[in-house]
């Protein structure tokens, strides 16, 4: 295997992992600040790629799809919080799980309902499409460059929100106490509905950014959406930078042991079960990294709290 | 009380008349991520039902949800509350395995317009189950021969890991002649395929075979168009049907695939069903669609020959196949499979739409390797 192979893969690893932080951070804002595990998630990440192939194919516009996306998903997070989320904080997990578990069914049969059960169209805009040839010799695709670069860029852009802004001061106040900021005078309930805008937003903009190099169809947010858990668990529940360095460690674990576990078991087993074993332990790999995080760390990478 | 009153006259007058009502229960999948399947051979199946003008045959139809506990509960109430007398409808083979068996076993019949696992075909085979629409290995196995007289040497394969994607690579190297410049099993369920079209760039490879259904076929068409590696793509026709491709859109044109039926297979039945379907519900019918029609066109068949009561005079009725298949000719095997002419299709664009075009036959009155493991 050449080193530009796997130069190409670790690149694939860190583009999967900066998609699963845009999907994470909001599951994890959510969580450490409000306490609330929310399942419909991944179906703010399906309303993002759905609003985006509409509008693509009505208007022809990546950049307004984009734009959709992100409006939509936010605009859907902001009404399930003000209308079904808001009177769960105070009950236990189970019927935050119950309840936004019937968000999923509802939202995936209104989506089938609207937009019918066959997948949406939408495609990489011509500015981006093909492939670039990287130093070294390594063909890319360029879109896939974008989106690594778009990633980082809300990394940035995150973090820049939490450390040095208002509102971030106010949210991690409130991941500390929230009756204390309550007292403060803080409008606590508005900033619920902000934070899960938010963090809806960034799941509907990863949705169309990876909507445009897959399918777009009913139930394509549930398996990220699980990744996104396994993330937020790595990283430590409530933290940002959690779960950024978690993303990017479960995207090159995922991506790197697809690709080097099959070829390593062929050196003491027969070809083909080699090729099923790989294929199947690498599978499984990102969980065994989770499982041993928490063993090391039971709080996660860089959480606070258990 | 009618009905008993009906059912009593019936009776009296004699099962050689063939009138009673028959009640066919189908379970298929009609939510979720899996439904334009399902919703295809519905419509299929009930558009042949509507077009026999028959009144005398209710269709109960019911949504598993793509989950094999739910089929099984429900083919338990369709047989117990309901009574039906046949059952159909499935489209993925783990649920067909969890219900086709005990189904059978209860003397109920079974006409598959879809899932085909080999358990089913080979030692698993019962006489009251009959698969009208093929065999699992059937369109791999045609790929294979597809790749052989493409003149291609050296494929690199890929299949979800799980039972009909490993039945889908062993298919396809029971045909295939030449050499394997890499083999992979994905994640079902897997939508990122960068890291194995990476592989696919280095491996050398003169063709590429890849078994992806639904959704992770339109992924893979789309990532693997946009990243500017141009070894030719042959595959079965599930990642190529009438109702994805145009999600898949340019990405697919110019791909080889093979399937057991095309809307331009030229007979009379087909022509007309390609009409009236597009006509009844404004879209080209798929394969699936053809196959519910395909379905429900047999079991009028039958039962315009033999009552179902009388049930091994309606089994040697369905057995005869003896209706117009829009594949053209039409017959069991001795496992109750198909046997069938598999062709090779190209994508292309009609009026902006894309479609299939037959380009050659890859197979001929192809059968299954299981059929010999059949005792009934």
């Amino acid at each position: 295997m050449s080193a530009i192979l796997i130069l190409e893969q670790v690149l694939n690893g860190i583009q999967f992992g900066v998609m699963l932080f845009l999907m994470a951070a909001g599951l994890t804002l959510i969580f450490g600040v409000m306490g609330l595990i929310n399942l419909a998630h991944g179906s703010l990440y399906m309303v993002g790629a759905f609003a985006a192939a509409a509008v693509a194919g009505a208007t022809g516009s990546f950049l307004l799809a984009l734009i959709a996306a992100l409006a939509a998903a936010a605009l859907a997070g902001a009404v399930i919080e003000m209308v079904v989320i808001r009177r769960l904080y105070a009950s236990a997990h189970l019927d935050q799980v119950l309840a936004t578990f019937a968000l999923i069914l509802v939202f995936s049969e209104g989506t089938r309902w609207v937009f019918g059960s066959f997948p949406l169209f939408l495609d990489i805009p011509d500015v981006l499409a093909g492939p670039v040839t990287l130093p070294g010799g390594i063909e890319y695709p360029l879109y896939r460059l974008t989106l690594i670069a778009i990633g980082l860029a809300i990394a940035a852009g995150l973090w820049w929100l939490i450390e040095r802004t208002r509102i971030g001061i106010q949210i991690r106040a409130g991941e500390n106490d929230r009756e204390m900021i309550a007292a403060l005078g803080v409008d606590i309930s508005r900033l619920y509905t902000l934070i899960f805008a938010l963090g809806a937003a960034l799941a509907g903009l990863a949705g169309a950014l990876v909507g445009a190099i897959q399918s777009v169809q009913v139930g394509m947010g549930e398996p990220v959406l699980i990744l996104a858990f396994v993330v937020i668990v790595i990283g430590g529940i409530g933290s940002i930078k959690g779960a950024f360095i978690g993303a990017i460690l479960v995207g090159l674990t995922d991506t790197l042991g697809g690709v080097f576990l099959p070829p390593l078991f062929k050196l003491f087993m027969e070809p083909s079960a080699a090729t099923q074993t790989g294929s199947a332990l690498s599978s499984m790999l990102i969980y065994l990294l989770m499982s041993l995080v928490l063993i090391w760390r039971p709080t996660g990478l860089f959480g606070a709290r258990a | 009380m009618k009905k008993l009153i009906l059912a009593t006259t019936a009776l009296a007058l004699g099962a050689s008349l063939a009138s009673a009502e028959v009640k066919v229960g189908m379970i298929t999948t009609l939510s979720g991520g899996g439904a334009g399947l399902g919703i295809d051979v519905r419509d299929g199946f009930m558009l042949a039902i509507g077009q026999s003008g028959r009144d005398d045959i209710e269709v109960v139809i019911e949504d598993d949800q793509r989950k094999p506990d739910i089929a099984v509960q429900l083919a338990d109430k369709m047989i117990q509350s309901e009574r039906v007398d046949v059952l159909t409808g499935i489209i993925w083979s783990n649920l067909a395995m969890a219900v086709v068996p005990s189904a059978t076993a209860q003397g109920k019949f079974y006409l598959s317009p879809n899932a085909g696992p080999s358990a089913l075909a080979g030692k698993g085979c019962h006489q009251n189950y009959f698969n009208v629409a093929w065999q699992n290995d059937n369109l791999h196995e045609a790929a294979g021969a597809y790749a052989n007289s493409a003149g291609y040497k050296n494929s690199f394969i890929l299949a979800p890991n799980y039972p009909a994607g490993q039945d889908a690579l062993t298919g396809y190297k029971r045909q295939f002649g030449g050499a394997f410049a890499g083999e992979v099993f994905t994640k079902l369920g897997q939508t990122d395929y960068a890291a194995e079209i990476a592989q696919i760039r280095a491996s050398g490879a003169d063709s590429v075979f890849f078994f992806l259904p639904g959704g992770m076929g339109i992924s893979f068409l789309k990532q693997y168009a946009d990243s500017g590696v141009d070894i030719p793509v042959v595959g079965p026709a599930f990642s190529f049907d009438q109702g994805i491709l145009q999600a898949v859109g340019d990405a697919a044109l110019g791909v080889v695939n093979t399937s057991q039926w095309n809307k331009d297979i030229e007979n009379p039945t087909n022509a007309a069903f390609v009409e009236s379907f597009q006509a009844e519900y404004g879209r080209l019918p798929s394969l699936y669609a053809s196959q519910g029609f395909d379905t429900a066109n047999l079991l009028i068949s039958a039962i315009e020959k033999a009552d179902v009561s009388d049930a091994d005079a309606f089994r040697a009725a369905l057995k005869a196949a003896e209706f117009d298949s829009t594949r053209g000719d039409f017959s069991f095997g001795s496992n109750h499979h198909p046997v069938q002419t598999i062709y090779a299709r190209e994508v292309v664009q009609e009026a902006g739409v894309f479609t299939n075009k037959i380009i050659g036959v890859a197979l001929e009155n192809h059968s299954d390797v299981y059929a010999a493991d059949c005792k009934m």
